[in-house]
């Protein structure tokens, strides 16, 4: 798909994430149940129809620090090796709200092709004066495609955790030019 | 390069000590520094009210071993389908506290023996887990030496010669796992 395609799906100029009002997280089947977590230190930006954003993983946030320790390890996220997971999407698509984004994931140094649908909240004046607009980003990828392939059985057997991780994104993005 | 070499067994004439002393004499021939930690028999039962500053002098010694060396390699024993306790305790000992202990992203290898035909895989396995949780840089190696007392000789090798070379394996990947690091820094 072209860039005029992306220009038409996404405002153009410059805009970039209002981080305490944005947030970057995933959500993966676990148990009996679905377990969530953040990243609290990320950005986003898009800038000539390119949307980019990254997140510190070692800024993981889940509820309990053992965990957050072991998420940092090389177990799975790997901080020390691969301090920074990483996406690009230039080729987006748009049918009244809904966007169909792809784009590169990079994480734990493994880059993957990867299918986001959206949803978007057209530019809008906010109260500071300025300009923004909403993106809500969501697409599952397998883990264990990035490396990330801990597990451990549960007495019946099965996995006690999901390979297909949904990573949900909520930015609100501020006009910078 | 500097390489701790950790046995799951405190027994005087171990075959898994035995078998961590064959793969340091193979890792100082690759130019490593190789020594065998003794002092796990001293380290107490792991109890949180006695995990404070650098908590028991044997707990100490073992922290400060880990934290000197480069990379740590394990051999262990299996009793009843898992770790000896008395290296269970230890890791854990090291794993604490969490988030900052000493095996964090440290790269580790686990090989093992048992005078069963097993050698030990399942022990080995569970080792590598709690390894990781630790937040361990768990390498991917692979040496069972099952009926120990028949197939490793007298300086710890295995007789079987796929076995003597899976022994050399493990050692250039741990070590070779140091190099890649100093590359990558």
């Amino acid at each position: 798909m072209s860039d005029t395609t992306t220009q038409q799906a996404l405002p153009t100029g410059t805009w970039g994430a209002d981080t305490v009002h944005s947030t970057v997280g995933f959500a993966v089947p676990y148990l009996a149940g679905t377990f969530q977590g953040t990243f609290s230190d990320f950005d986003a930006r898009l800038s000539d129809g390119v949307l980019r954003g990254t997140a510190k993983v070692a800024s993981v946030q889940v509820k309990d620090p053992n965990l957050e320790a072991h998420l940092q390890g090389p177990d799975f996220f790997d901080a020390e090796r691969y301090p920074e997971l990483s996406f690009e999407a230039r080729d987006v698509s748009r049918s009244g709200d809904d966007l169909t984004i792809s784009g590169e994931l990079t994480l734990k140094g493994h880059t993957e092709q990867v299918e986001i649908e959206g949803h978007i909240n057209d530019p809008a004046a906010d109260p500071y004066g300025g300009e923004r607009f909403g993106l809500q980003l969501e697409t599952t990828v397998d883990r264990t495609k990035f490396g990330i392939s801990w597990n451990n059985p549960l007495p019946s057997g099965d996995p006690a955790l999901s390979n297909d991780v949904t990573i949900v994104v909520d930015l609100q993005l501020a006009k910078e030019s | 390069m500097r390489v701790l070499g950790i046995s799951g067994s405190l027994r005087r004439d171990s075959h898994n000590t035995k078998l961590l002393r064959a793969a340091g004499e193979l890792a100082e021939a690759e130019g490593a520094e190789f020594e065998v930690f003794d002092g796990l028999k001293a380290i107490p039962p792991y109890d949180e009210d006695d995990d404070v500053g650098d908590g028991p002098e044997a707990v100490a010694r073992f922290r400060e071993a880990i934290a000197g060396a480069d990379a740590l390699l394990f051999a262990t024993p299996e009793y009843n389908a898992s770790i000896p306790g008395v290296l269970k305790n230890a890791v854990d000992w090291a794993s604490r506290p969490l988030a900052t202990n000493v095996l964090r992203n440290k790269p580790v290898a686990v090989i093992g023996a048992s005078t069963g035909m097993f050698g030990a895989v399942w022990a080995q396995a569970e080792l590598r887990k709690v390894l990781g949780t630790a937040g361990a840089r768990v390498i991917e190696v692979e040496l069972a030496v099952g009926h120990a007392h028949e197939h490793l000789d007298e300086s710890g090798r295995p007789d079987d010669p796929a076995q003597e070379e899976a022994l050399l394996d493990s050692v250039r990947l741990l070590l070779g796992e140091l190099v890649n690091a100093e590359v990558a820094a």
